[in-house]
């Protein structure tokens, strides 16, 4: 089958994923859900994903580059971010998360663009995969249906 | 031609989260639930016909979002109009309800959301006399003993946290059950004593009353025949 090499480049890709950490057992979750209801689910779920934590991220630099910073807003916007890395499987982002929630209810603004720092990092570690991962489900599909 | 032997019980699921509303619908329909998705505890609110106190809309049943727009776009303008509205609405409601069922068998919320919160939309259900039998499930990315006593004491079925998981939802059909056997039970007993009551007057227009109020818990679990899943957002 035509599409037998991107089907084992897909499976490494994912088991590293597994193996570092960048994805837990939620993700696996998420594809038995995608086993059940057919293709597009997961693909759907991981562009909500990068949507919304582009989108958090940008908040919290605003937030963070304000002279007087406003943690509660902040605190609101990782219990989100974390809140979603959470639902997606995305260990290595909901962990930094979770330091960050630890050093904004400390008021340490020096602690949090540290924080911060770590997620955009992070988070962009984990969209490069996302999107490889996306690309190869994509060829697949395309020479499966031919 | 399938014949359907199993009513599709219809859950409302409420969360502020896109990510998370898309979820907790893909696991509901893989369930082989019936799912209508909200995203805020206000529009929940209105979808059950609850009065909210803290919403401009003033109007206390209309569970169509669209005729609840309509409402509140007139009532800035005149009293009038807006009692009129109320009035229109009311009977269209009457009307739709001849032809079609929109009941909840179970609601699903999230604990933290702006505005009303899931133990608001909780306690809202819990306080009204039609609604107060239908189940609820909290939802909760935080593990606090004390959040989840205060929902199971106000009324709640469940705690899941989060991320819900399969398994999680798998724990749903009982309560659903639970009340649809409790409202059958009940049905069965008003029979019963319709029958025996023969005056006076009052005791038996009393009874009918009542008779009106379990044909609604009994269609409940009657097959249902909506037109299908709805998502709002």
């Amino acid at each position: 089958m035509a599409s037998a090499p991107f089907k084992a480049q897909l499976t490494d890709l994912l088991n590293s994923m597994f193996a570092m950490d960048f994805l837990d057992e939620q993700f696996k979750e998420l594809q038995m859900l995608e086993e059940a209801s057919g293709p597009g689910f997961l693909t759907e779920v991981v562009t909500l994903f990068c949507g919304d934590a582009e989108r958090i991220i940008s908040q919290l630099d605003a937030l963070l580059n304000e002279p007087a910073v406003d943690f509660g807003k902040v605190d609101a916007n990782v219990h989100q971010l974390k809140g979603s890395s959470s639902s997606v499987g995305a260990k290595r982002v909901a962990l930094v998360c979770i330091k960050f929630r630890n050093v904004c209810q400390e008021n340490d603004k020096e602690g949090c663009i540290a924080a911060l720092h770590e997620i955009r990092h992070e988070f962009d570690e984990l969209r490069k995969k996302f999107q490889t991962m996306l690309q190869l489900e994509q060829q697949i599909q395309d020479l499966d249906s031919k | 031609m399938a014949i359907e032997t199993q009513p599709q019980f219809h859950v409302l699921a409420v969360d502020d989260s896109v990510l998370d509303r898309k979820l907790i619908e893909r696991l509901l329909k893989t369930s082989s639930y019936q799912v209508t998705t909200l995203d805020s505890g206000t529009k929940a609110l209105e979808f059950l016909g609850i009065q909210d106190e803290n919403s401009e809309n003033a109007v206390s049943v209309s569970p169509h979002h669209q005729v609840n727009l309509y409402i509140s776009f007139f009532r800035k303008k005149t009293q009038i109009v807006l009692l009129f509205c109320n009035l229109m609405v009311l009977i269209g409601f009457t009307i739709l309800c001849c032809f079609q069922e929109v009941e909840v068998n179970l609601i699903i919320t999230d604990y933290c959301m702006p505005g009303i919160t899931g133990y608001d939309l909780l306690k809202k259900v819990k306080e009204s006399s039609s609604l107060r039998d239908i189940p609820v499930v909290i939802m909760s990315s935080e593990n606090i003993p004390s959040r989840i006593s205060r929902c199971m004491e106000e009324g709640a079925d469940e705690f899941f946290l989060k991320p819900v998981q399969l398994s999680d939802v798998s724990r749903l059909k009982p309560h659903i059950l639970k009340k649809s056997v409790k409202c059958q039970d009940e049905n069965q007993n008003q029979n019963k004593s319709v029958t025996t009551i023969s005056s006076p007057t009052n005791n038996v227009s009393g009874n009918k009353r009542k008779a009106t109020d379990e044909g609604i818990c009994s269609e409940r679990i009657r097959p249902r025949y909506s037109a299908g899943p709805v998502t709002i957002v």
